[in-house]
């Protein structure tokens, strides 16, 4: 627990760090969302984080410069149904109460096109890490700057969905998570 | 007794019976699914079977109507008055009505909850709206008045061939019963 909480600190403040060391372009809570889509059953659910916060570095004359961060709060997580809201906080899901918050920070980011990134960097869910690769697209559209990507994840090995919850036939280890930052044209 | 009497066709009754079996099954399973606390694997496989059963009522639904509509029921009984010829016609165009709103408000409650239907966890179903949390309230309202209504009517309906087996000693039952059945 305490590793936890300390290597969160360490993140928090990698976090605040480039809030002012850079220039991190503001970001637009009302344009971005982060969704996660996960198979029930055959059923594709959207779920959406209703509170997460974002930071991106970014020069589009030099974008393997940047840099991005982002961190989502675990509670906020909307099903569309209280019910289902209350059980995904449980321990056997997030587990909010031991582990309120999920990040992405990143460690390298590859252009390797106009409007094309590759983010490599680190996914922290439930206290467990993984390095990711997940392609970016950007574009400027009315004034933003807006990153959009996917990137599939394997819930088991975030131990999202312990116990009688692992059976991959109800659902699937594969959820994709959906995001779409909105930063100003910086 | 009566064996010259107009009967259902084979088609028709075998119809009937496999509605009446899902219905059953289908109502049974919703009601014991929503007095599940909380959300368990198995709450869940209950709603998957549940859409999977109603998708599969309304199909036959279908099927049983265009059958219907090409192969007219047997006569009522001349013996049976008019006010009864009637009450009865309405009940089974509304029981015929029901078995495809109920399913279709299922469906819309489902998608307005945002839960998409995938028929067998196999073929994904028309997203045909997006998820509406007030359309939702209005649509799962709908179901349970609906359902509400059907059991009303079915109970109606088994009442009256009751009655009409063993107080008017018809065969009314009998037409719409397996051959095996009637020779008794």
């Amino acid at each position: 627990m305490r590793r936890t909480v300390g290597s969160w600190g360490a993140l928090l403040a990698a976090g605040a760090i480039y809030a002012v060391t850079a220039l991190a372009q503001a970001v637009d809570a009302a344009g971005s969302s982060v969704n996660a889509v996960f198979t029930q059953m055959g059923v594709p659910v959207t779920a959406k984080f209703k509170r997460f916060d974002a930071e991106v570095n970014f020069d589009p004359a030099a974008p393997a410069g940047a840099k991005a961060w982002f961190e989502v709060d675990v509670a906020s997580f909307d099903l569309g149904d209280a019910q289902y809201n209350k059980e995904v906080l449980k321990p056997e899901w997030f587990n909010a109460a031991a582990y309120p918050k999920a990040s992405f920070t990143s460690s390298a980011i590859e252009a390797p096109a106009p409007g094309k990134l590759v983010v490599a960097g680190t996914l922290t869910i439930k206290g467990k890490s993984q390095a990711v690769k997940v392609p970016v697209n950007y574009r400027d559209e009315g004034g933003r700057r807006v990153f959009e990507g996917e990137l599939p994840i394997q819930r088991l090995y975030f131990a999202i969905g312990e116990g009688e919850w692992k059976d991959t036939d109800m659902v699937a280890d594969k959820v994709v998570i959906k995001f779409k930052i909105a930063t100003a044209a910086g | 007794m009566n064996q010259t009497a107009p009967r259902y066709t084979g088609t028709a009754i075998a119809l009937h019976w496999l509605l009446a079996a899902l219905v059953i099954t289908a109502f049974g399973l919703g009601l014991t699914m929503i007095e599940m606390p909380g959300i368990t694997p198995t709450k869940l496989k209950m709603f998957n079977y549940h859409k999977w059963l109603g998708v599969t009522i309304f199909g036959l639904a279908v099927l049983r109507l265009l059958w219907r509509l090409f192969h007219p029921a047997p006569p009522p009984p001349p013996s049976m008055p008019l006010w009864q010829r009637r009450v009865a016609s309405v009940t089974h165009w509304l029981l015929y009505a029901l078995i495809f709103a109920i399913p279709l408000s299922g469906y819309f409650y489902s998608l307005a909850a945002g839960f998409p239907v995938v028929y067998l966890g196999l073929v994904p179903l028309p997203v045909l709206i997006e998820p509406d949390d007030q359309l939702k309230e209005v649509l799962k309202q709908t179901h349970f008045v609906l359902n509400t209504t059907l059991c009303t009517l079915v109970i109606i309906h088994v009442g009256a061939a009751l009655k009409h087996h063993f107080i008017n000693r018809d065969d009314v039952l009998k037409r719409m019963l397996p051959r095996f059945k009637s020779r008794n």
